[in-house]
């Protein structure tokens, strides 16, 4: 049947195009689960893309991309992490900052890259017996970047942290009940920040997905709203890593879908899906009452915390 | 009770930092941000100190300069305006951007498809441009309102979508009858072109109801009742409940003129400027989002956009100046926006407190 191939192939592509989600999303659950709103996802992505790219062009060392990606995040979200934990400003404000900046420095710094294909290559898998596996097996092993597996392996590992370790109740407990945290001896403030800087170490290895893998240049702007779309889905898997699989994943298929279908309809129509998506699958889960209790925002997610008690 | 051994340095609460405080801070933060830039230039060879003059003498420094800051101050104006009533009402109104753009493409619909008689064009031009911003602006008050989603991300995937809207129809159904290498429309007939002063690019209608449209935000906010719901919710949305303020009617207010604004931005990009439309990126160099700090920067005064709308305008010009002179990409705008807003919420927090020198046996 050729709509069986179709799907199957829909979904394996959704693997590659959602893990830079997936990356950005996980990142952000950490980060909001601590209680800081980080809206500089499309920031921390723009420079870990960029940076991402240029390592690996000049090394010739698509890791080393990935690494350099990671670290220049992390070091844009520690501005965030400053501005928002120790000065306590309004973090929302703080977050577009970031994001501007880092399109704005991006788009200066990368000028005069644009356009240069990127020649390095990352193993590709065909994992034997796992992919004769009915459906799963053409969908999940075959032919399947390195970084599709790293993504799936540190949402299970960043799961694990969350809800089965003290390590994990540390992080909630900040997010929820920053005073009582504060009062049983957790630094709050560290918690904070630690947590903030992984959520852009995770953001600018999404963005160096996207330069390294995804479409193997620079291009200024590239995220094109990806990391948005990061903080809108880090509502939709309720702050769970595992429910971030799921979302990157179906997003993934979207834009998988907005390339497959250009035949037939226009690419910009196609391009709005996903964003169009992203304003809808909030009224989808609205109309659960009781899923919108457990959903498992925190409570003091974009508060401040200082001990006077503002 | 913590142990203050450590301390010699009193930090306390200041209740309302003074005028003097605000300014002389704000005007701080801008400088230093500027400072930083200095590197960025240092990095590229470029003496910093001769950068800051030649961009003085070619923006504020001659008359055709200063023109050009009007010109480019409109649609911040605009924007700005508009999104200093949302932000009041503690409405993340992060989708200008988008809402220009519609008001571009409704403007664009009058000139080109609506076929009204050319004396009541330009009105309609204006009026449709309010309209679109309007409509895309309220789809995102009405999803916050009635289910509670949030307003950042519905404003801002509706720039993305907007956007592509635009681009869709250059592309396709709006494709002009000649095409040199970029997709953009027909021209604009004679009679739909915004009237300039002289031989500057000041469109000066838009620039008109930029001014007016601040007095009237002025008034709204200042003498009248969704001035004062404004406020309420703007405080506590909790507290306004409690009064009986009806959260929806009042960001419907507000998101229909911060949104219509906005459009009225647009219309006057493509009937004041470029007289077509065209990339998104030339129709709006990013003045939405711009207008966010412009917003920020005039703390809730009205009056205060005329300034902080120019100051940036200025930024934009530095930029073209920057372009010109020394290569640079205008994404360097960014840069300078992203920079001062950052050390503008820094300064906001440091105005909070007042530090003394503390004595022991305090």
């Amino acid at each position: 049947m050729q709509w069986e191939t179709w799907v199957i192939e829909t979904l394996r592509r959704a693997l590659a195009y959602g893990s830079p989600l997936l990356l950005g999303t996980m990142g952000e659950i950490y980060s909001e689960r601590s209680g800081i709103l980080n809206l500089g996802v499309e920031g921390m992505m723009i420079l870990g893309a960029f940076v991402g790219f240029f390592t690996a062009f000049v090394t010739g060392n698509p890791w080393l991309g990935f690494l350099m990606g990671a670290l220049v995040g992390g070091a844009a979200s520690l501005i965030h992490a400053f501005l928002s934990v120790t000065l306590r400003v309004i973090q929302v404000v703080s977050g577009l900052a970031l994001t501007l900046f880092g399109l704005g420095l991006t788009g200066v710094l990368g000028r005069g890259w644009e356009g240069k294909p990127l020649r390095v290559s990352l193993p590709v898998f065909y994992i034997p017996y796992l992919k004769d596996i009915p459906i799963l097996g053409p969908i999940v092993f075959v032919e399947q970047n390195v970084f599709v597996y790293i993504g799936i392996g540190l949402a299970l590992i960043l799961w694990y942290l969350l809800f089965k370790t003290s390590w994990g109740i540390t992080i909630r407990s900040v997010g929820e009940d920053p005073a009582t945290a504060d009062a049983l001896g957790i630094n709050v403030s560290l918690v904070r920040y630690l947590c903030v800087v992984i959520g852009g170490l995770l953001a600018g290895m999404g963005g160096a997905y996207l330069s390294i893998i995804y479409r193997p240049s620079w291009t200024q702007g590239m995220t094109s709203g990806m990391g948005w779309i990061v903080i809108a889905l880090t509502i939709f898997s309720f702050w769970h890593p595992i429910g971030a699989l799921g979302g990157s994943y179906i997003f993934g298929s979207l834009f998988y879908l907005s390339f497959r279908l250009q035949p037939w309809v226009a690419p910009e129509l196609l391009t709005i899906m996903p964003y169009l998506f992203t304003i809808l699958a909030p009224l989808l889960l609205n109309l659960h009452k009781k899923m919108r209790r457990r959903m498992g925002a925190p409570a003091a997610l974009g508060i401040p915390y200082s001990r006077e008690g503002e | 009770m913590r142990n203050d051994r450590m301390r010699f340095l009193k930090i306390e609460k200041r209740e309302n930092p003074s005028w003097k405080v605000i300014v002389g801070v704000s005007i701080a933060a801008i400088l230093l941000a500027f400072f930083i830039i200095g590197f960025v230039f240092v990095g590229y060879g470029i003496n910093p100190v001769k950068a800051y003059i030649e961009i003085l003498i070619e923006t504020v420094g001659n008359v055709y300069g200063l023109t050009q800051i009007i010109w480019q101050s409109i649609p911040l104006m605009l924007c700005g305006v508009g999104l200093l009533l949302a932000f009041k009402t503690s409405f993340w109104n992060i989708g200008a951007e988008g809402q220009l753009l519609m008001g571009a493409v409704a403007a664009t619909w009058v000139t080109l498809f609506s076929g009204f008689p050319g004396f009541i064009m330009i009105p309609m031009i204006f009026a449709f441009g309010f309209a679109g911003g309007a409509v895309w602006g309220l789809l995102s008050a009405l999803l916050k309102a009635k289910f509670r989603v949030n307003e950042v991300i519905t404003t801002l995937m509706m720039n993305y979508i907007a956007l592509n809207i635009v681009l869709y129809l250059i592309h396709g159904p709006w494709k002009g009858d000649e095409m040199r290498g970029f997709a953009y429309t027909n021209s604009f007939p004679e009679s739909c072109c915004l009237p300039t002063i002289g031989i500057t690019y000041i469109h000066w209608p838009t620039l008109l109801i930029g001014l007016l449209s601040i007095c009237l935000i002025f008034l709204i906010l200042t003498r009248t009742r969704l001035g004062y719901e404004v406020k309420v919710i703007g405080q506590s949305r909790q507290a306004a409940r409690y009064a009986g303020i009806p959260y929806f009617r009042t960001i419907f207010w507000v998101m229909l003129i911060s949104g219509g604004l906005a459009g009225i931005a647009g219309a006057g990009e493509v009937a004041g400027v470029h007289h077509m439309l065209r990339h998104p990126d030339q129709v709006s160099l990013g003045y939405g989002y711009t207008a966010i700090i412009v917003a920020w920067l005039a703390r809730g005064n009205p009056p205060l956009v005329i300034l902080t709308s120019f100051l940036f305008g200025a930024i934009y010009v530095a930029g073209d100046v920057l372009q010109l002179s020394f290569g640079f990409p205008f994404q360097i705008v960014n840069v300078f926006t992203g920079l001062i807003l950052f050390f503008l919420i820094s300064s906001e927090s440091l105005m909070q407190y007042r530090i003394t020198l503390r004595r022991k046996d305090d």
